[in-house]
């Protein structure tokens, strides 16, 4: 018996003892974690509260996706996981499904078909990253700019945000490497198709970076969603990245003067794992709301509340005005064709394999 | 007397070694006293004690590689990485052999994200790898070298194997190497490229910046402690209350009012423009950077001076300062000579407080830190939450926790522990 | 200096009031003149104003009226470092970072002297008080008594004209006490040093002052050599604060002759000695115990009797106390001189008493 699972063994028999009771009153509960704010707030409207209706179940909202995986990895280590369903972004999902702490699914047998009678696996398509993950929404990580501090010609395109002659004022980016180095690799010449080749070499990492170093010091470096959005309130920055959804807060419900640059914006994923190790009761039921809540209609009806994309194909027709607003969603969906003419989708295999190897690198930049 | 003639041990009255009584009477005693801190003994184990040890142990573990492959590992002792080729037909089958197995346990993938810490790339290499290898045939689809090299061409390169053999072992100091921007090389630790050091700098700043802290809340703090321990009772409480005041908001609510106040559109910026003492065009950049950390760290971190400083304080009389006075010192002198040095033991306790507090933060950091003011904590917190790389987490909280002790000790060889004192 | 009114006066205390709330008086119209070489007592109940007067003196509050001299210059204005007065503080005050040498040497750093200076002056001081071997020392491995004798040190190392000293033996037993008293004593009185002396003991303030300033309610109630202030207080309060005393409480009923008949409670006639009282006014008449005699032929020809019963009789060794009730007073108390032909009292027993009329004072109500 090694150090480790005698200090797993003491740390679980202590969070035991309490649980063996508690689970009895969990009877018809599910715990499920996503990020807080409007996003679960939208998760409540369009599948909590229908699925409870529906179902009886109680949903307990627990608001740590950011932290999901460590915490998963520590559950599991303990060999207590309180979670049953949990919303991760897609790069997540692969890490978890690699850690083996996401239960795989087989999207044809386990989720809903299209109405049409079209295939889950089909209907997603490659929005399936993994094996583990089952899409939600697409959104993506896009620019806004303050329309009264950029002058006469608003930017149209990603690489304003590299002209500091042009638009001089502080923009914000995000605190790490993923998007901000294909965008420097965009702006500094290279073709779509090659960004990626490139930046697997030592030299493209470089490039990047170098692109970067000529704004490095009219940036100012946003770690939480939140923070481009107030920067933005607050004229600290003229522009600054974050996700396309706290955008359409600040323009549409904040009514701040702010607009939308779409340009090459960051296509990533949104959606639910069930971590391995529930017991079997627990499992169907995560399932069984997995299915509800990831249909076609389910999907669309997301849409209302938040300016995030449906993952189904089948979901885009149905989108229709957002609840409280009334305004028209599909123009302020990131994947509205006047919005995706130039979009980079999240590369997965690449990140996983190189994030930790640019991110030392970045890291090592960044404080220089 | 009589007893100084006996050439045996003392005995009790009932004839026992006189020793072996008191001893028993001894051990109730002790026994009771063990009971009683029982509660907090298991308390501190199971909360301090073992996480701890379990992080010093997590920092070197390296069981993994040996565990997913345990074939693979021991046909790869005979290969000779210098060689510059890769290895022979033998250790490709004993690695389709482990990764079959691994396969039906989802043990590959989690071994490719640990390898791919080393080497970029391992893990797709795994996980493509573990779907070809499920539908392998052990007994027919040999040879298995050309397989895999079909696989993926890495195989067939010498550097992946090369990262397996470095990483068999249980136990390795690849971490703490890491930690110190080094890295495993094929002979022995080497510096890693320049463009990848950061955690010696941070662990610099990191103490850098945790000096200058201490020091600010030295010089806001004392004065205040110093008004504090000589107000009548009533105004003292009032003060105390205002000086506790920050415990009671929270961190993030604290951190974020320094974010208005410094921030280039904020309060103090503002006001400086309307007073004409800096150009609109030319505000000041206070957040976002050192600067930044320093306020609002010193800010948050002052109460843990003050208090300890004024319970020294308080315990100081008056006629201290009077005596000197009276024996010709003016009023700095009789401060310095005098009062000061009696003063120290609270500062001490405040210094240390303040510095190992400060050290270990990064939520204030990460918010208005900027790049230039962030701590070597919030790199821990990235590697635990982010990359997950435990280990490396591990050993860079190790080597800190190690950095604490040995201030502790220049601490205690200088200044002294005892004399250190939270009060009275 | 010009500004002096009182040649030959060291220290002076002119219309000297002091308030700390602006509402009363902790001290009321101080006036004092002290000599060179003088040993002064400020001697009186807490909350009397002493240490307030001390502490003024030293610097340590300011006036709120009035003036206060050192050898003819005022020094109202004047910070207390400037004074040049060397103080020993009630808990010493010895400085305990610092050794016991560093203590004594720390006036004289502040002075700039020169290092071999120092340290002779230093050694001096140490030998003076005999604690020349403790140099080395901090103040916390001393005794109390120890301790002391290094304050007292401390404050004459620097060769102060004036030392003040705020109940420096309080914290020390009767015995340390009474040495220390004689040791203070005899080194003020070596040194030519001018003192003044706070405390609120009276053995102390009698056996080492030139003279003693009873203070009560802010105000100086007598000014007196020990003598004079234990067999002529000025008034009651003094009677009663100083020393061991019995009071009888009546009407002055006339005054001749430098003779008071005063009239007793219970009716019974006694002569005393009238010292600020009139015809008709309430008196309290003081009479020190050890002055009362009840043995009818030592008494002088005509004095006035009384009669007394016996309560208690206390052998003390040296002397004989025997509390007695008289006029309605169960308190009166007679102190008899432990001799051969001495009696012993029994209680129970009818004894006349009398006294001198000089030793019998009436003094205000």
């Amino acid at each position: 018996m090694n150090f480790k699972s005698i200090t797993a063994l003491v740390a679980a028999s202590a969070l035991c003892a309490p649980m063996a009771f508690a689970d009895g009153h969990m009877a018809n509960e599910m715990t499920i974690v996503s990020w807080g704010g409007a996003y679960s707030k939208s998760q409540q409207r369009a599948y909590h509260d229908p699925y409870s209706e529906m179902t009886g179940t109680k949903i307990i909202n627990d608001d740590s996706s950011a932290e999901a995986v460590s915490k998963l990895r520590a559950m599991n280590e303990a060999g207590n996981v309180t979670w049953d369903v949990v919303d991760v972004v897609a790069a997540d999902a692969l890490r978890l499904c690699d850690e083996g702490l996401a239960m795989e699914i087989d999207p044809d047998t386990q989720l809903a078909d299209a109405p049409d009678g079209t295939k889950a696996s089909e209907d997603f398509g490659d929005m399936l990253v993994g094996d583990c993950f089952i899409p939600q929404i697409v959104y993506s990580t896009t620019f806004g700019y303050r329309t009264d501090l950029v002058g006469d010609t608003p930017p149209t395109s990603v690489c304003d945000v590299f002209d500091t002659e042009k638009y001089p004022g502080k923009r914000s980016l995000e605190k790490r490497p993923i998007a901000n180095v294909e965008w420097a690799l965009i702006c500094d010449g290279v073709a779509y198709e090659e960004v990626y080749d490139l930046l697997a070499t030592e030299a493209g990492q470089e490039r990047a970076m170098a692109k970067l170093d000529t704004i490095k010091d009219d940036v100012i470096w946003w770690s939480a969603g939140a923070d481009t959005p107030q920067l933005l309130a607050d004229g600290e920055v003229i522009m600054g990245s974050t996700y396309n959804g706290r955008l359409f807060s600040v323009i549409e419900e904040q009514k701040q003067p702010v607009a939308m640059l779409w340009d090459w914006q960051m296509f990533d994923l949104d959606g639910w794992i069930i971590p391995t190790g529930l017991s079997p009761e627990r499992q169907a039921r995560a399932m069984d709301y997995i299915m509800f809540a990831t249909d076609t209609q389910r999907l669309a009806d997301q849409a209302k509340y938040i300016s995030y994309g449906p993952a189904r194909k089948s979901s885009a027709p149905l989108v229709g005005k957002h609840a409280d607003l009334g305004i028209e969603m599909a123009p302020h969906m990131p994947t509205d064709p006047k919005n995706s003419v130039n979009t980079f989708l999240y590369n997965y295999e690449f990140w996983a394999d190189y994030r930790d190897d640019i991110d030392a690198k970045w890291q090592a930049w960044l404080s220089k | 007397m009589s007893d100084a003639t006996q050439s045996g041990p003392m005995l009790a009255a009932d004839g026992t070694p006189l020793k072996r009584s008191l001893a028993r009477a001894l051990r109730m005693q002790k026994i009771r006293a063990l009971m009683l801190i029982a509660p907090l003994l298991l308390f501190v184990l199971i909360t301090f004690i073992l996480p701890i040890g379990d992080m010093l142990f997590r920092s070197v573990e390296n069981q993994i590689v040996r565990d997913t492959l345990p074939k693979t590992v021991v046909a790869l002792r005979d290969w000779d990485p210098a060689s510059g080729e890769a290895p022979d037909e033998d250790v490709y089958f004993a690695l389709a052999q482990d990764l079959k197995i691994a396969v039906e346990a989802k043990t590959h993938t989690r071994l490719g994200s640990r390898l791919n810490y080393e080497q970029t790339g391992a893990a797709s290499l795994f996980r493509k790898s573990g779907r070809k290898v499920k539908r392998m045939d052990l007994e027919n689809d040999a040879p298995f070298k050309e397989a895999f090299v079909k696989i993926d061409k890495k195989w067939g390169e010498p550097q992946i194997w090369q990262t397996i053999k470095t990483y068999a072992p249980a136990y390795t100091n690849g971490y703490f190497l890491n930690s110190v921007d080094m890295q495993k090389g094929a002979d022995g630790p080497e510096a890693r490229p320049e463009n990848q050091r950061i955690y010696i700098m941070l662990f610099g700043r990191t103490m850098f910046m945790s000096l200058v802290i201490t020091v600010s809340c030295i010089m806001l703090g004392y004065p205040v402690a110093w008004i504090l321990a000589n107000l009548p009772m009533r105004q003292a409480n009032l003060l105390m209350i205002l000086v506790l005041l920050p415990f009671w908001t929270s961190l993030l609510v604290r951190t974020s009012a320094w974010k208005v106040m410094l921030q280039q559109q904020g309060v103090i910026n503002d006001t400086l423009v309307w007073l004409g003492l800096v150009a609109d065009d030319a505000r000041l950049i206070m957040i976002n950077n050192q600067f930044g950390t320093i306020v609002a760290m010193t800010h948050i971190l002052l109460p843990f001076m003050i208090l300890p400083m004024y319970s020294v304080m308080q315990t100081i009389p008056p006629s201290y300062l009077r005596a000197a006075k009276s024996l010709g010192a003016n009023n700095w002198t009789a401060f310095w000579r005098v009062y000061f040095p009696q003063s120290v033991p609270g500062i001490g306790a405040g210094s240390i407080l303040v510095f190992i507090l400060a050290i270990g933060y990064y939520i204030t950091p990460e918010i208005v830190g900027g790049t230039k003011g962030v701590f070597i904590s919030n790199r821990i917190a990235y590697h635990i939450s982010s990359s997950l790389n435990w280990g490396l987490a591990a050993a860079l909280g190790t080597i800190l926790l190690a950095v604490v002790l040995l201030f502790y000790w220049i601490y205690d060889k200088i200044v002294g522990i005892d004399n250190v004192k939270l009060g009275g | 200096m010009a500004d002096s009114k009182n040649a030959g006066a060291f220290v002076e205390f002119e219309r000297v009031q002091k308030s700390y709330d602006g509402e009363t008086l902790v001290v009321k119209d101080l006036n004092l003149v002290m000599p060179k070489g003088e040993f002064l007592t400020m001697l009186g109940p807490s909350g009397s104003g002493k240490t307030t007067c001390l502490m003024m003196l030293a610097g340590f509050e300011t006036a709120t009226h009035g003036d206060i001299r050192l050898d003819g210059v005022s020094i109202n204005n004047i910070p207390p470092h400037k004074r040049g007065i060397g103080m020993v503080f009630q808990n010493y005050a010895l400085f305990p970072h610092m050794t016991v040498a560093e203590n004594l040497s720390f006036p004289l750093e502040v002075r700039k002297l020169g290092k071999s200076e120092r340290e002779q002056k230093v050694k001096r001081a140490l030998d003076m008080v005999q604690m020349g071997a403790f140099g080395g020392r901090r103040p916390s491995q001393l005794s109390g008594g120890q301790q002391q004798r290094i304050a007292l040190a401390r404050a004459l190392v620097f060769e102060a004209e004036l030392v003040l000293m705020d109940e420096p033996l309080g914290a020390l037993d009767k015995q340390l006490r009474e040495h220390m008293q004689f040791e203070i004593k005899r080194i003020a009185d070596d040194l030519g040093i001018t003192v003044v002396y706070v405390t609120h003991d009276q053995t102390e303030a009698m056996t080492m002052s030139d003279r003693v300033a009873v203070f009560d309610d802010g105000v100086i109630q007598q000014l007196a050599p020990p003598d004079r202030l234990y067999e002529a207080p000025e008034n009651s309060f003094v009677a009663q604060f100083i020393g061991e005393n019995n009071t009888l409480e009546g009407l002055v009923k006339e005054i001749k002759d430098g003779r008071a008949l005063v009239q007793l409670d219970d009716g019974e006639l006694i002569d005393c000695n009238p010292i600020n009282v009139g015809v008709g006014d309430r008196t309290r008449v003081s009479i020190r115990p050890e002055r009362v005699e009840f043995n009818k032929e030592r008494l002088r020809e005509g004095t006035h009797t009384i009669n007394a019963n016996v309560l208690e009789f206390i052998y003390m060794g040296d002397i004989f106390r025997t509390r007695l009730r008289v006029a309605g007073n169960d308190e009166f108390v007679i102190k008899t001189r432990n001799a051969p032909d001495q009696v012993r009292l029994k209680p129970g027993e009818q004894i006349e008493i009398g006294w001198l009329p000089e030793d019998c004072r009436a003094l205000d109500a």
